[in-house]
Order: C-alpha cells, then sequence, then structure tokens
C-alpha cells in the first residue's frame, strides 16, 4: 500500500509526515516525529498510556489512524512545558512524588489537563471518573489524585 | 543529610516531560529489525510439521528462526535448563514459542507470525491443579514436608478445631510497559543488550550461553522498566536471546517487544494456590496447631517456582504463634505458562492462608478477629521472656505488632467503626458492609543465601562529583534515589553532586536480581562500603596535608572537616588527585547471620522481618455483588526510612495492588488451555476509581534492629499484603448475610461474592 502524505499541526509545529495508510497516530508520533513520549500500554485503547489531544479532544492514539491527523492540532506531553518552565500539572506530579515507573505518567498529565481546561474545579471524583481510562499499576493513584488537585488550585489562584 | 529527606524520584523531571527512555524509546540505527514470536495455539502436543513459506516469503520478513537454526543453547531458563527459547518438537502450553521471526517493522514481524502453517498432535493437556494431582504431574519428584513440633497430635487434643480450603487465583504482573529488548552486534563478536529486566547478570548469562560465548563478550545494560513487580527477573530472557541471536545472525541491530495481548500469553504470572487448612485451637481462641496442604500451580517449567512455593510455606505462620505445624507443599506441573515470580514471590498466597485460618476461628468463636489477631502474635520484641522461634526455627526478635495494632485500631477507630459497621448491617438488607484487620510479618532475605550479596562502583572526578553504580535496577520503586542519597549522605555532598547511570554488567559484575524487596539493603550497603573507603583515602590525604591526626573527621555541606581544618569536597577531590591517590573504588557486601537448609525447613533464612497492619472498611451489593472500598488505614514498618515520599508511595501502590489481586483480577484460562483473559478489556486491575475513598498511610516511627543501611527496612514486597485486609473485609460483609462462614475464594469477584451471599444466605 502506498504511503500517504499528511501535515498536522504538533505542539504548535507544522509537521508533515508520510505514512502507511493503516499506521496508528501512536506509531507516527514515535516511530516517524520521535515523539516517545505516549507510550504504548495496550494497543487496544484500554490503558490512556497513549492519551494525546487532537483537535482539543482527548484521544487514546493507538486507535488514531496517522492519516486522521491530517490538517488538525495535536497537543502530545512534550508541548505541555513552556521551554524550561514546567506545567504546574507537571510540576505537582514531580512534588508529590506522584509517579513510580513513569509510563503512565505522560498519558496521565495529558489527559487532567484536557479535565483541568473543562472543569478548573473538579471534584475528587470527577477527578477518580476522568482518569479511570489512565491505568497506573505502580501508585495506587492516591498521590496522583493529590497533585491534580494541588495543581487545579494553584492554577486557580494564578488564573 | 540526605537520607530520611521525602525526595520525589530521581529522574521525574525526566518522566514528566515524557522523556525518560525505555528500551522502546532508544533511538536506534536505521537497519534495526524487529522480531515477534510464532506461538503455540495448543497447549500440549507434538509438532508434526511446520510449514513457514508463506512467514517468508510475507512482506518485511528477513529471515525466520526455528529451534534447529539456534547455534548454540537453545535455553532461557533461569536455573533448570528445562525452557526452550524455541520448542523443540513439543509444545507444552497454550502461547509457547515455536519459531522467531525477524522483520524491517514490528508490525511485519507480528503479522507474518500469524501466516504459519503449524501443525500439531495433540496430547492431554493438564491445566487444573486436580487435573496434575490426578496425573501426579509435579516438580520435586514429591511433596516437600515441614513438621515442627507434632500438628497432628495437637489438633486431636485440642478443644476446638475447623477446617476448610480455599482457592487463590493467579495475577498478571501488568507492568505498564510490556517486555522489551535490544541487541547490538559490537566489533568483535560482542553483543550489548539493553533489556527491560530486573536481573542484568542473568540476561547476560543466557545471552553468552546462546551465542557460545564467554560472558565478557556479552554486556547488559538496564536503565529502567516501566514496571517490573517480579515479572522482568526471568521472563525477560527470551527476548534478549532472541535479539542476540538474531542480531549476531544478520549482523544488524534486532529489537523485541512483546504486544500486550502476547505478554500476558507468553510469561508468567503469580501462582495461584489452593490451601487446605486445619487448626485446633483453645475456646479463648489461642492456636495449638495447624496443618497445611499448599497446592501450588507452576506451569510447564520450574523457573522460579520452587523458592516461591518455599516462601508460601515460610509465611504460613504470618505474625503468629504456632507451637505445632505440618505443612505440605505440592508443586504442580500444568499445560499453562511457568508461573514466576511476582511482588511477595509465595509469601502473599501462604500469608493468606494463615489469614484465612484466623477468620475462620474468630467466626467460629465469635470473637473480635483483631483481638483474637493479637493473643495469637508473636510475643512483642519488649517481652523480656525467651524468645518464640518460627516454624522453621528462627526466633523472632523484632516483633512490633502489638504496638502497632494499638496505635493503628486508635487511629482508625477500630472498635467504634466495628460497632457502626454492624449497626449498619442490622438495618440495610441489600448494602452491607465490612471491616477487618490484617498484620503483615514478612521475612527479608533471599531464601538462596548466596544470593543476599551486592557490589557497587564510585567514581570521584578531579572536580568533585561523583558518579556510581550498583548492582541493583531501578524499576519504578526509587532505588537509584535512595542509593544516591546514601552516597550524598556519607560524602556529605548535595544530591545534584551525585550522578547514577544505567545498571552495567561491565561496570558491577555477577549482580543478583532486584528482588526479594532486597534492592535498596543490599546495594545501599555496597555503595556504603565503597563510599568508606574513598572517605578513608582522602582523610588521609588531609592529614598528610594539615600534618595533623585523623579523628574528628566530618564530610558535610560540601565539606571536609579535620579537627579545625576544613576544604571543599572538591579541593579535597583534587588535592587526592593531584597526589596520586585512587579515586574510583569497588564496594561489596553481603548479608550477615544466614543459615538455612530448606529441606529439613530448619535456620534463619531471613536476616530480619518487616511489618504492617491494614485495616481496611469496604460494603457489597448484595444483589449484584459489586463492592467498593470505602476506607483504608495502613501502618507500616520501614524501620529508619531512607525516604519517606518513596516509602508510602510503595505502600499505597502496593496495597492496591494486593487488594487487585483478591478482588478483581481474574485470571481464566478455558479447559483447553487458553488464556481467556490476555488484555486489559478482560483482565481489570485497579482504576482510579477503584482506589479507597479513604486512604490514610502512615510509616511506623520504628528503627531495624539490625545493622541495614541507615536502620531502614526494605519495603518493595510487604505493604503488598495488606491487600489482604479488603479480601476480609469484604468476607466480613458476607457474613453478615447469615449465620455460616462464608468460606470466600480469591479473587473475590462480583461473581464470587453473589455465590457465596447466597451460600450464607441459604445457610
Ligand atoms: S496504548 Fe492506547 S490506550 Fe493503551
Ligand atoms: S507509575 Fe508505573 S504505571 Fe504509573
Amino acid at each position: 500500500m502506498s504511503n500517504i502524505h499528511v501535515t498536522t499541526t504538533v505542539n504548535g509545529d507544522s509537521v508533515e509526515f508520510l505514512c502507511d495508510p493503516r499506521e496508528t497516530l501512536l506509531d507516527v508520533l514515535r516511530d516517524r516525529l520521535t515523539l516517545t513520549g505516549a507510550k504504548e500500554g495496550c494497543g487496544t485503547g484500554d490503558c490512556g498510556a497513549c492519551s494525546v489531544m487532537l483537535d482539543g479532544r482527548l484521544v487514546s492514539s493507538c486507535l488514531v489512524l496517522g492519516a486522521e491527523a491530517e490538517g488538525k492540532t495535536i497537543e502530545t506531553v512534550e508541548g505541555m512545558a513552556n521551554g524550561e518552565e514546567l506545567h504546574p500539572l507537571q510540576r505537582k506530579i514531580i512534588e508529590h512524588a506522584a509517579l513510580q515507573c513513569g509510563v503512565c505518567t505522560p498519558g496521565i498529565l495529558v489527559a487532567a489537563k484536557a479535565l483541568l481546561e473543562k472543569n478548573p474545579d473538579p471534584s475528587e471524583s470527577e477527578i477518580r471518573f476522568w482518569l479511570a481510562g489512565n491505568l497506573c499499576r505502580c501508585t495506587g493513584y492516591d498521590k496522583i489524585i493529590r497533585a491534580i488537585q494541588d495543581a487545579a488550585a494553584e492554577m486557580r489562584g494564578a488564573a | 543529610m540526605s537520607v530520611k529527606a521525602p525526595l520525589p524520584h530521581d529522574t521525574a523531571g525526566l518522566h514528566v516531560a515524557g522523556s525518560a527512555r525505555y528500551i522502546d524509546d532508544i533511538p536506534v540505527p536505521a537497519n534495526c529489525l524487529h522480531l515477534a514470536f510464532g506461538l503455540s495455539n495448543e497447549a500440549r502436543g507434538v509438532i508434526t510439521g511446520a510449514d513457514l513459506s508463506a512467514v517468508r516469503a510475507a512482506p518485511g520478513v528477513i529471515t525466520v528462526l526455528k529451534a534447529t537454526d539456534l547455534p548454540h543453547e537453545n535455553d532461557v531458563s533461569a536455573a533448570a535448563h528445562d525452557e526452550p527459547l524455541l520448542a523443540q518438537g513439543e509444545v507444552f502450553y497454550h502461547g509457547q514459542p515455536i519459531f522467531l521471526v525477524v522483520a524491517t517493522s514490528h508490525l511485519a514481524a507480528r503479522k507474518a507470525a500469524r501466516l504459519a502453517n503449524i501443525t500439531i498432535s495433540k496430547r492431554p493437556a493438564i491445566i487444573t491443579i486436580d487435573e496434575a494431582l490426578s496425573a501426579n504431574s509435579r516438580f520435586e519428584g514429591e511433596a516437600l514436608v515441614w513438621n515442627n513440633g507434632d500438628a497432628e497430635t495437637a489438633l486431636n487434643t485440642a478443644p476446638r478445631n475447623v477446617e476448610g480450603s480455599i482457592e487463590i487465583g493467579g495475577q498478571e504482573h501488568f507492568y505498564l510497559e510490556s517486555q522489551a529488548a535490544l541487541a547490538q552486534p559490537q566489533e568483535n563478536g560482542d553483543m550489548l543488550i539493553n533489556s527491560s529486566t530486573q536481573h542484568p547478570t542473568e540476561i547476560q548469562h543466557k545471552v553468552a550461553e546462546a551465542l557460545g560465548k564467554p560472558m565478557h563478550s556479552v554486556r547488559v545494560e538496564s536503565r529502567r522498566m516501566g514496571g517490573g513487580f517480579g515479572g522482568k527477573e526471568s521472563q525477560g530472557n527470551a527476548l534478549a536471546v532472541a535479539c542476540a541471536v538474531a542480531a549476531s545472525q544478520t549482523g544488524q541491530p534486532c529489537k523485541m517487544r512483546y504486544d500486550r495481548d502476547d505478554d500476558m500469553v507468553i510469561t508468567g504470572k503469580r501462582h495461584d494456590f489452593r490451601i487446605n487448612y486445619r487448626a485446633g485451637f483453645t475456646k479463648d481462641g489461642k492456636i495449638l496447631g495447624v496443618e497445611f496442604v499448599h497446592y501450588a500451580r507452576c506451569g510447564w517449567a520450574a523457573d522460579l517456582s520452587l523458592p516461591v512455593a518455599d516462601r508460601a510455606m515460610l509465611h504460613a505462620d504470618n505474625a503468629y504463634y504456632v507451637p505445632a505445624m505440618r505443612i505440605e507443599s505440592h508443586r504442580l506441573k500444568t499445560n499453562t505458562t511457568s508461573a514466576t515470580a511476582y511482588r511477595g514471590f509465595g509469601g502473599p498466597q501462604g500469608m493468606l492462608g494463615m489469614e484465612r485460618v484466623m477468620d475462620h476461628i474468630a467466626h467460629e468463636l465469635k470473637l473480635d478477629p483483631a483481638e483474637l489477631r493479637q493473643r495469637n502474635f508473636y510475643a512483642s520484641q519488649k517481652d523480656t521472656g525467651p524468645k518464640q522461634r518460627t516454624h522453621y526455627n528462627q526466633k523472632v526478635t523484632d516483633f512490633e505488632l502489638h504496638e502497632m495494632l494499638e496505635r493503628l485500631t486508635d487511629t482508625a477507630q477500630y472498635a467504634a467503626r466495628k460497632k457502626a459497621v454492624s449497626d449498619w448491617n442490622a438495618n440495610n438488607d441489600i448494602l452491607k458492609k465490612g471491616l477487618a484487620f490484617s498484620p503483615l510479618k514478612f521475612g527479608i532475605s533471599f531464601t538462596l543465601s548466596h544470593l543476599n550479596q551486592a557490589g557497587a562502583l564510585v567514581h570521584i572526578y578531579q572536580d568533585g562529583s561523583v558518579h556510581l553504580n550498583h548492582g541493583g535496577t531501578e524499576m519504578g520503586q526509587g532505588l537509584n534515589q535512595k542509593i544516591a542519597q546514601v552516597a550524598a549522605s556519607e560524602f556529605g555532598l548535595p544530591m545534584e553532586r551525585i550522578r547514577i547511570t544505567a545498571t552495567d554488567t561491565a561496570k558491577v559484575p555477577n549482580t543478583s536480581a532486584t528482588a526479594a524487596s532486597s534492592g535498596s539493603d543490599l546495594n545501599g550497603m555496597a555503595v556504603k562500603n565503597a563510599c568508606n573507603k574513598l572517605k578513608k583515602r582522602i582523610i588521609r590525604i588531609l592529614s598528610n596535608h594539615w600534618e595533623t591526626t585523623q579523628s574528628d573527621v566530618i564530610f558535610t555541606d560540601g565539606m571536609v572537616q579535620i579537627g579545625h581544618h576544613s576544604m571543599s569536597f572538591d579541593a579535597a577531590a583534587r588535592l587526592a588527585y593531584e597526589s596520586r591517590v585512587s579515586l574510583s573504588a569497588t564496594g561489596f557486601y553481603r548479608t550477615p547471620k544466614l543459615s538455612w537448609d530448606r529441606l529439613k525447613g530448619r535456620g534463619r533464612p531471613f536476616y530480619y522481618f518487616a511489618y504492617g497492619a491494614a485495616i481496611t472498611e469496604v460494603v457489597i451489593d448484595t444483589l449484584t455483588g459489586e463492592n467498593r472500598i470505602l476506607r483504608t488505614d495502613i501502618l507500616h514498618d520501614a524501620g529508619t526510612s531512607l525516604n519517606p515520599a518513596l516509602d508510602i508511595g510503595q505502600v499505597e501502590g502496593a496495597y492496591v495492588q494486593g487488594a487487585g489481586w483478591l478482588t478483581m483480577e481474574e485470571l481464566v484460562w478455558d479447559t483447553s488451555g487458553r488464556l481467556q483473559t490476555h488484555a486489559p478489556s478482560t483482565y481489570k486491575i485497579p482504576t482510579c476509581a477503584d482506589r479507597p475513598d479513604v486512604f490514610n498511610v502512615a510509616l511506623w516511627p520504628g528503627e531495624n534492629r539490625e545493622n541495614t543501611i541507615y536502620r531502614s527496612k526494605a519495603v518493595g514486597e510487604p505493604p503488598f499484603m495488606l491487600g489482604i485486609s479488603a479480601f476480609l473485609a469484604l468476607s466480613d460483609a458476607i457474613a453478615a448475610c447469615g449465620e455460616i462462614y462464608p468460606a470466600l475464594d480469591a479473587p473475590a469477584t462480583p461473581e464470587r461474592i453473589l455465590k457465596a451471599v447466597n451460600r450464607v444466605r441459604l445457610g
């Protein structure tokens, strides 16, 4: 099958790539654009490790085709920090020691950022249910929730 | 001082930026090839034909290897030489690798692997514990039996008895990063392996065997794993060996990562157990004797099953003094994946057997289960009488649980909540609540005593910055941070002056697996040993320099002080360098005081014990079996914690994983031996929504009585077993539905809970 040419925006930069029409967005990001922040935990949409934003919508990039990115904007964990300055969610995840092996962390950050954009003051239950699609095998989730609450509070204060 | 500081993971900054590299993130040369296994779709049989022409013809395929194409050893077992990389003539489980596809992409390799035409003449497969027993299919020839005292007489003469049986399911590790390895050929036929492994030395050993080379021709590097939990102690061997063989044949780098489905089908899991028990006790609930029969389903190959089953026996007492005990342990060989190491290494299963006994007795005597447990605890370390011994004759000298129980029942308001739960249950027919306490005592050390050793390599550069390596591997537990804290404290340096790089067999040789919770105990001491050698050298230099005697030396705040002289550490390093003194040292440590005879079941297998206690409250819906954890309170003993933030993280994560094992994580093999739950769509690990609503975790402010690294205690595995309290709480809620004992099996899925509720309701 011949490759297709795709033009898209990734973390604010315009990007072009060629990909197999059957190739997932996750594989394109990782293998063609060397953005390995999004991880493959399952490849079937069940773990959230591959979470990215596609035109402002939270998606599992393992369930999206690379070709679907044509003309769209993609945001990944690599674009979260502003240069050297970490996003408050990133900072709070570190401060709360809310990661262990770290494979789930990029997906959780992208998902949490999407939540706070919709709802700057989520209740604990809202966080828990929003993140129910992001598996973490290491932490038991407690510190992750606290870090997100803390970041949300800081972001509300700053706004 | 850096030790005891609650610092986050050392590479947390990389993780939040998405730039921490796992195997699959390492940039590889453009000619890198990708591997996939072709798997058996029968659980047992003889391979009568293997037509791989379609595989070879598939797009992107470079070569396909069968067992007969392997140049040297065809073995990836941990020790027993019973696990071929590729099946040779016969297959022993559904999912066993039969051939290896080498292709230009991961997807091309996987797709091609499905095109084979393999014919297998089926043989009767042994899947269940009962099938294995009736076929007498086992490892070690016969059951291992340990006797301490005369359990039979104790049982026959005891005023009261209970007996029963519990089924305990296995568990998939579900490390979020699946198994992966990368092999890159070097000059002179040498091989560089990057592996997601807890045991780089074993990878080195197996790759060397497979290539027919001495170990010095193979270098293994492990920077980090995306979770291990025991699943990467031996299960990474196959990938690393496959990559090495393919790389040596093609001369190109080769990478292999299991897709999640393949990972779940191919790799080993926690052993499922059946435990039969009979216990005799007084009418106040004092245990007089217990008999256990352990049936462990080990799968098709020995792997680590024998030490796992041993450790289950070693934890059959959990925290209780049992005057007479008999344990019979059957290690059953079945046509399922080879069960392997998993956090706790058999300890959780053995412990659950004893907690079931306690729970059953409490129900029988209508005694408060926490009270009953305390009556049977080993004597407190403060007790001045002669020390009690375990059923394997080790003295229990550091017992902390009396005090921990008192503290925890107080902070968790156990008595008041127990009352509130029973009031609730009296007034509610549909939703029933349960509350349960469980303690744990976990033995720390490898039971194969020679594994209790570690090495380290520490360099001080002439600018005073420190670089070190040790034999432990980083799987998310924060080992490198703890070890860096040790070095920073020893040298009195800020953390940023210490750098730890990937675990590397070329830096520290002959390492043990990072397992048995031993990572910081062993490697911390080895690093301290190396730091001490270097400090001595620096002290000698400075003493000469200032012409002073060597007492009163302090390394602190980046300075070295001797008496009233002082100099920056950096300047001291420079001076040592200019004085032609070596600033590089190796360190070594071996755990003292161990002696163990596993066949007799006598000795001191453990250097010390770690303790913990949990109280969990749950609610169940008696119409559907659905359930939730409402609140969990934990008090855990990490000795003098090297890093409370990391240790509490271990406790929280371990508890949730332990509760997952006993509640929602269900492995289902069908009668033909096919694993039905081989993806997260069907195998459910706890999610964010399953974590307890209220989750209070505290560390017990104790210190290790043994001379461990800064008097800390190992923390990787022990808190896993606190999850038992969730299981007991579910049983408590079910018990509220009637009179009889629920005799709940694990995992307590909604289906099992519903069945148990109905059983109890019918009486
Ligand atoms: S890899 Fe996409 S959801 Fe798991
Ligand atoms: S930190 Fe390992 S999966 Fe979340």
